[in-house]
């Protein structure tokens, strides 16, 4: 009885498993997810910076990528409710008792993400105008939707 | 019977004549004022951007060229109180009426035309170490900006923070215009930055600590603090434990015109509007301001540890 029940209940307990480790932290996920975006934006600042040399291909890989990146911010399994708590979080409360201002904010950014992987800038000129008009987004949500917390 | 209120009465009278003259609003001296030259706009639109006064007295989320409406009416919500920040913009309902004296005498002694004291919400603690030619090309460049007729409304506090004439005394503890640093060997882009750090752009008001009755407490200048309104904290900026130590004063300059960390964090809350008031002001500047983050005394967080 004892054996039957554990093999009837094997895969069942495996599918439970597997359903909550796709979306078991959304905390640490969200991070991951917003630190990869810093490092593809780090990988171009150097150019924008005058530092080094502007570099089509990189530039498009670097846009591409946030852009896949932006598109993944998904509210329902990133941000659901009660994740303000339950891990070191800076989200701000404010995303959960604004939710349509944190919803424009963040179509706004994706919209522009996917304007930017579009651009295909040719020269440093045209890669400065995409480049603030995408990062505008970064100060823009994290002032009223991030807090720093000690 | 009679001689107790023979011996209080004069108590109270000469306390009260006391504290009368101990609170009342102070002036800058009238013939400096009259040896200002006359104020130049374009300079002026720098000084605008370095004191951040579009942060607090632009409408509620305005963005863009809105940011130049100085329409007020953020409501700056804080453990003293509510302050609804008011309208500057040059009209009727703002700061129209407003000579330069008056200006000088609001940014530099936090007194009003009328002779009150303003609420240090508005950071004249730290305008009181600015320039009286910076002043006056501020007043020049704020009369070019658009009018508005919003009223923004009065503030919501509690007794006795709403008894202004109070903040006399207040005033007299923590109002000075004398440097909060000295630095040895400072070169001109330390003292640069000194100058804007400590006067116009205000860090400490936000990056240092307050004691219980809203005074900064320069021991631990720069050190990071509680936020003054809403939740969290606002971070340490000096060399100390929990600080910038590890910026270079490159990744500092850029962190301000850009809003990027050196690990490609982008800075959030109110320092999202500070870094679009920071693009305005002259590359050098911000470079200065580096010099002198680097060249201050280093403190651990100026706030307590989290509590888990």
């Amino acid at each position: 009885m004892n054996r039957l029940f554990s093999l009837a209940a094997a895969p069942l307990f495996a599918a439970a498993v597997f359903a909550s480790s796709a979306n078991a932290d959304p905390i640490k996920d969200r991070q991951a997810l917003m630190k990869d975006q810093g490092k593809t934006l780090g990988s171009i600042t150097p150019i924008i910076k005058d530092e080094k040399p502007f570099d089509a291909e990189l530039v498009m890989a670097a846009l591409k990528h946030l852009n896949e990146d932006a598109q993944k911010i998904d509210i329902a399994t990133l941000f659901p409710d009660g994740s303000d708590k339950g891990g070191e979080t800076t989200a701000a409360p404010k995303i959960w008792e604004d939710k349509a201002g944190f919803e424009a904010a963040l179509t706004k950014y994706k919209a522009d993400a996917t304007a930017a992987a579009a651009a295909n800038p040719k020269d440093l000129e045209s890669f400065k105008v995409v480049f603030n008009q995408v990062t505008e987004n970064c100060g823009a949500c994290h002032k009223s939707f991030r807090i720093k917390k000690d | 019977m009679r001689t107790a209120a023979s011996l209080v009465l004069p108590l109270i009278l000469v306390g009260g004549g006391a504290f009368w003259f101990l609170s009342a609003p102070s002036y800058v001296d009238a013939a400096k004022l009259a040896a200002v030259g006359p104020g130049d706009a374009q300079r002026g639109m720098s000084v605008f951007g370095q004191g951040g006064c579009a942060s607090c007295h632009a409408a509620p989320g305005a963005k863009g060229d809105a940011r130049l409406v100085l329409a007020g009416g953020v409501n700056l919500v804080t453990p003293f109180g509510t302050f609804v920040t008011p309208n500057i913009s040059p009209s009727k309902q703002g700061i129209g009426g407003w000579s330069f004296e008056d200006l000088a005498n609001a940014m530099l002694k936090g007194t009003s035309p009328d002779g009150q004291n303003l609420y240090p919400a508005f950071p004249y603690t730290s305008y009181a170490r600015m320039q009286l030619q910076d002043i006056a090309d501020l007043y020049a460049y704020l009369k070019t900006l658009p009018p508005t007729d919003n009223v923004a409304g009065p503030h919501k506090l509690g007794f006795p923070f709403n008894i202004r004439r109070g903040l006399g005394l207040w005033k007299r503890l923590y109002l000075s215009p004398e440097p909060v640093l000295t630095i040895a060997d400072a070169s001109d882009a330390i003292k640069r930055g000194q100058y804007l750090v400590e006067g116009p752009g205000h860090c400490g008001e936000c990056h240092t600590p307050r004691n219980p009755i809203g005074g900064l407490d320069n021991s631990q200048w720069l050190a990071g603090a509680k936020a003054p309104e809403g939740k969290g904290v606002i971070p340490n900026i000096t060399g100390g434990d929990g600080g910038i130590d590890s910026w270079s004063e490159k990744d500092i300059a850029y962190a301000l015109e850009s809003g990027f960390t050196p690990d490609f964090d982008s800075l959030g809350g109110s320092m999202a509007d500070v870094v679009l008031n920071m693009a305005h002001v002259e590359p050098a500047d911000r470079e200065a301001i580096a010099a002198y983050l680097k060249a201050i005394p280093a403190h651990p967080n100026g706030y307590p540890a989290a509590t888990k």
